[in-house]
């Protein structure tokens, strides 16, 4: 069940420059998780020490925030992209 | 002269050196400005401030740009009115309207706007480029024209007509979005990846909300170098609220305060876009964002950037926060206007609603000197007031229509 990630440019020295990189999962957490295992150093960048997503950083499923669906247990169908977008700017 | 020495994640505290960056790479926190405080302390005084320009450029010292000559139309030094009837109507002692609707574009942007493309041209930047709720588009257009700048301003389709034809008046790229800010904001953080502009509220953000500062430097020394006990802010991002408070400190760090700053923080919401004033209320620690639904539209980001320090402001001094209804806002913009001869947009109207709240709610209290500030034009927001107001009477050019209408027993002196 391949889903499509969208890279951030502040992550892509971990994905080796990609700004698409394709992971496995059923829902965010799992593909956020394998992307740690694909590309080492992902998940201390999303994930504080508590294991929670970090406060500043946004993912969206198919153009929707996550925070308005299931959070991290939102359901990623295959095929569907994830963007993760930096602390949101603005105002 | 700029007293900056580099940039500091503001949840993190790794330092980056001065670029057009706005988040950490390591926990994606928003950078800002480090200043060198002792320098400051060194070149300012109250008289070098009194002698400069009646513009935030006065206050160039406590700034993050070096630009000379500064992208500058004026913006700031705007008045401080004593507000003796509004106070009498809430039940108030002292209160001070800092009326920024008086600014080259008719808002607060203005003083954004200008520090961000000063420093936008000091990167070597060409093109200005924002998204906007409205009044930011105002400015960075007029901005961006006096500079010489082309510009790309990305706004809410769904914008009051208003605020396009006096953004697109500047012969700027105007760009609607057929979507929420937040869906506009999202956009321009992926074309501030793409192309190598200046915006000013992504990539130059940094500098840009250094700007908001100003209104605390102006308050303080129109009061004649004190800080108030109380202030109202509206939020949207929460950056403005955050500023206005940063600014008070700094002034004291700097010794233009004599004492230190003891301000509470109050902050203003429509109930339509009111993610603050809600975890406030429920008293969590999380911001959900929201869909926004308000007349509010200067105020209507659902996932504000900087929700969470406006937050931690309000609660580490003791303020309050309020989400006040549509009807409220309306009232509250009339309401200044009868009292004061201030006319608001519907984004002033939320600060005065939300004063009157916490007037009767007992959190701004009689005993304090209060400053609300009053951030945008009533004439950027016509359709709010349209349907409440009109003319007393519409009568016939004659003196017997006129009796008629308003028979002389009624009429006072």
């Amino acid at each position: 069940m391949a889903v499509i990630v969208r890279i951030p440019t502040q992550l892509r020295e971990l994905s080796g420059g990609a700004a698409e990189i394709s992971a496995e999962g059923a829902t965010v957490v799992d593909v956020l998780r394998a992307l740690e295992v694909a590309h080492p150093g992902f998940a201390e960048r999303l994930f504080d020490d508590s294991g929670e997503l970090r406060r500043f950083v946004n993912v969206f499923v198919a153009d929707e925030d996550i925070r308005f669906l299931e959070g991290v247990n939102t359901p990623v169908a295959p095929g569907a992209t994830v963007s993760i977008v930096p602390a949101v700017a603005g105002g | 002269m700029a007293h900056v020495h580099g940039l500091r994640c503001r949840e993190c505290g790794r330092e980056y050196d001065v670029a057009p960056i706005f988040t950490c790479e390591w926990c994606f926190g928003p950078l800002e400005v480090a200043y060198d405080y002792d320098a400051i302390r060194a070149a300012v005084s109250r008289e070098k401030i009194a002698a400069g320009p009646l513009s935030i450029w006065r206050y160039a010292d406590l700034l993050p740009s070096d630009r000379n000559p500064a992208v500058d139309l004026g913006a700031g030094f705007t008045p401080l009115v004593r507000a003796e009837r509004l106070a009498a109507e809430l039940g108030l002692g002292e209160v001070w309207i800092k009326n920024d609707t008086v600014n080259p574009t008719n808002s607060f942007k203005d003083r954004v706007t200008s520090v961000a493309l000063s420093k936008a041209l000091e990167f070597g930047f060409k093109v200005a480029a924002c998204a906007s709720t409205g009044n930011l588009a105002n400015s960075v257009a007029a901005h961006a024209a006096h500079a010489g700048m082309r510009s790309f301003v990305f706004i809410p389709a769904n914008l009051e007509q208003g605020k396009i034809v006096t953004t697109a008046v500047y012969g700027g790229n105007v760009i609607a979005i057929d979507g929420n800010y937040d869906a506009v904001n999202r956009l321009c953080a992926e074309l501030a990846d793409t192309y190598p502009w200046a915006f000013v509220n992504v990539n130059v953000r940094t500098f840009y909300a250094e700007g908001s500062k100003t209104l605390a430097f102006e308050t303080a020394e129109q009061l004649g170098w004190e800080a108030p006990d109380h202030v109202v802010v509206p939020i949207a991002s929460g950056s403005l609220l955050t500023k206005i408070r940063k600014g008070f400190d700094e002034l004291y760090k700097v010794g233009l305060l004599d004492r230190e700053p003891e301000i509470r923080v109050s902050g203003a919401q429509a109930e339509g876009c009111s993610p603050v004033a809600r975890a406030w209320l429920d008293g969590a620690d999380t911001i959900k964002p929201v869909k926004p639904d308000t007349i509010a539209k200067s105020l209507a980001i659902g996932n504000p950037a900087d929700g969470y320090f406006a937050l931690d402001a309000v609660r580490q001094t003791g303020g309050g926060l309020a989400a006040v209804t549509d009807d409220e806002i309306v009232d509250a913009m009339k309401l200044l206007a009868r009292t004061e001869g201030i006319f608001a947009e519907t984004a002033g109207g939320v600060t005065i609603a939300t004063l009157k709240r916490l007037a009767a709610e007992g959190i701004v209290r009689p005993d304090e000197r209060v400053v609300a500030y009053v951030t945008g034009h009533g004439l950027k927001t016509l359709d709010a007031v349209e349907p409440t107001v009109g003319p007393t009477a519409v009568i016939p050019p004659t003196l017997d229509a006129f009796h008629d209408a308003f028979p002389p027993e009624t009429i006072q002196e």
